[in-house]
């Protein structure tokens, strides 16, 4: 039929390039955090960068952006599933409409949050029109931290919510509809079949959004960098200040296993708290 | 329309009219959601630089261009845009000719070694892979790619390149082999069977696939911005001015690099589903 060799030869390309540029600098990474330039094993790096001022608080708010935007975008993401499952007419187009934010870049996601969000900006204009206040408030100077985390976490819940939104849909999509009829011949209302049946059979579904979204949520950069500038450290912007105006590759290196030893462990607690019993997949 | 009525009968259908307004409320209200901050981003790009900075705002603007004009003919706007295509475009070309044969590969043979090579492009998916511009940056000047279109398309294809496996992988899936089979049966050699008979079907969605590794190599930040230096792309050099640059450059640059995007994906909105690994049904 074909050589054997045919299918290595067409997964070859791949292969070597996800080994050269994804594996290896992984390897690379980690060893510029451990390993000094004498080539000894150190955990230098890791005390210079715990040590800093700065890190605990870039580490909170990393986290406490991901808790807070997360779960929100979770359940928002499944109202909408919902919604659209439900409609008659137009399906294609809300969808679309929904899914906007797909093709925004996060940069340019704070950039259009900065137009509501500023001094001058709608924000203040609005509420201003309407008699709340009687001049403008700064909500994002260096005193509001609470407004600039308010403002960030709601930059992300409408830019990263419909990617969440895409791989819900499409989970549902593939729950069989008889399981509705027969709920609905029992009585079932519709919070009950919700419950029952589409949020068990939606677990693989919400196990790959929720992995997706946490992991971008740590990487947060360039929407914090747009609304907040420096007045709310993050890790990854961490990372660029190491790199770039302390130019030290080893401590910024050391602050990357700190990203990935979080990534990789909530990875591994959702896919346990939401696994599949065998025999229960469809 | 049985697409529609998955949940039995559809709550339109089922409840009273005090829902169906509640519905079509919840609806319409997520849309302004999702619509009104791009709108109002539209208004202060066509806004005179003046009434970008001015307070209160309208919510109608006199449109005007000069923020525009002057965005585009800033110091720098014009070679950031050029390299933004630049990398953008190897990135698709590099994802898509890696990224198919291997999607045709996992779609059409069984092998030993293709479960180890699936886990592999999973396995992208958890890891956080803008870092990966870190150690490459050291990597770089060794080998004298730093601050090169073709050493920031390399970390964007890392992007790109699961995906376009992914895709493809379903595209060839969505053809029965029949097809081809039939073709080698009347002469045609399995490379003409595929360039006459399978090419032309998946052609569509490949262009898709393509335009999703442009976009997702035009809209990234931090390994750009940590990666390029004197060739910096639209975004990093955005990133880069973002503390000092006037407001009605950020918004018009904002702009600048929304609008392409938007349609891009406007373009593949029929693959979307695709693009997760997952048939939508």
């Amino acid at each position: 039929m074909y050589p054997k060799s045919l299918p290595y030869l067409l997964l070859l390309p791949a292969a070597v390039f996800l080994c050269l540029f994804f594996l290896y600098p992984f390897g690379l990474v980690a060893w510029q955090a451990f390993v000094n330039d004498s080539g000894q094993f150190t955990s230098d790096f890791f005390v210079e960068m715990s040590s800093h001022w700065k890190f605990n608080t870039a580490f909170t708010n990393t986290l406490l952006l991901a808790l807070a935007v997360v779960p929100f975008q979770i359940c928002l993401a499944l109202y909408m599933a919902t919604l659209v499952n439900g409609m008659k007419r137009g399906r294609d187009l809300i969808l679309y409409v929904w899914t906007i934010p797909l093709g925004i870049s996060d940069l340019a996601a704070g950039i259009i949050w900065l137009a509501i969000f500023d001094q001058t900006g709608f924000l203040n204009s609005a509420m201003q029109g309407l008699g709340f206040i009687d001049q403008p408030m700064s909500l994002l100077g260096y005193q509001s931290k609470g407004t600039i985390f308010l403002a960030i976490l709601v930059a992300e819940v409408w830019r990263a919510t419909a990617i969440v939104l895409v791989i819900l849909v499409a989970g549902m999509g593939l729950i069989p509809k008889e399981y509705y009829e027969a709920a609905e011949v029992f009585g079932a209302g519709r919070w009950k079949r919700f419950t029952k049946i589409t949020l068990p059979m939606l677990k693989p579904s919400l196990q790959t959004a929720m992995i997706l979204r946490i992991i971008m949520a740590f990487e947060v950069f360039a929407v914090v960098v747009a609304l907040g500038g420096t007045n709310l450290p993050v890790l990854m912007g961490e990372i660029y200040t190491w790199q770039f105006d302390l130019q030290d590759a080893n401590v910024a290196a050391a602050y990357a296993m700190v990203i990935l030893a979080i990534s990789i462990a909530c990875t591994l607690l959702i896919m346990w708290g939401l696994r599949t019993p065998k025999g229960a997949r469809v | 329309m049985s697409e529609a009525n998955r949940f039995g009968s559809g709550p339109v259908q089922s409840a009273g009219s005090w829902h169906k307004y509640f519905f079509t409320g919840a609806v319409v209200l997520l849309c302004l959601w999702v619509l009104v901050p791009i709108y109002l981003l539209l208004v202060n790009t066509f806004s005179s630089p003046e009434a970008v900075a001015s307070y209160p705002k309208k919510a109608f603007p006199v449109v005007d261009t000069e923020s525009l004009k002057f965005f585009m003919n800033y110091a720098g706007v014009g070679q950031a845009l050029w390299n933004s295509i630049k990398v953008a475009t190897v990135t698709m070309i590099l994802s898509i000719s890696a990224g198919a044969p291997a999607g045709y590969a996992l779609s059409r043979f069984d092998f030993r070694g293709k479960d180890t090579f699936r886990v592999l492009v999973l396995m992208t998916r958890a890891f956080p892979l803008p870092l990966l511009a870190l150690p490459l940056a050291v990597m770089y000047i060794r080998v004298g790619l730093d601050d090169s279109v073709l050493g920031l398309a390399f970390v964007h294809t890392t992007l790109a390149l699961p995906f376009a496996v992914l895709i493809t992988y379903s595209l060839f899936s969505g053809i029965p082999i029949e097809l081809e089979e039939a073709a080698w049966t009347l002469g045609c050699n399995r490379f003409q069977a595929f360039m006459k008979v399978i090419f032309p079907l998946v052609l569509p969605g490949i262009a898709a696939s393509a335009i999703f590794a442009f976009v997702i190599s035009w809209n990234e930040v931090f390994a750009a911005a940590v990666l390029t230096i004197e060739n910096r792309t639209l975004p990093a050099f955005l990133l880069q001015g973002l503390s000092d640059s006037p407001l009605h450059l950020k918004f018009a640059g904002g702009a600048v690099l929304v609008l392409p995007a938007l349609l891009f994906i406007f373009m593949v909105r029929k693959y979307l589903f695709s693009m997760w690994g997952i048939a939508n049904r």
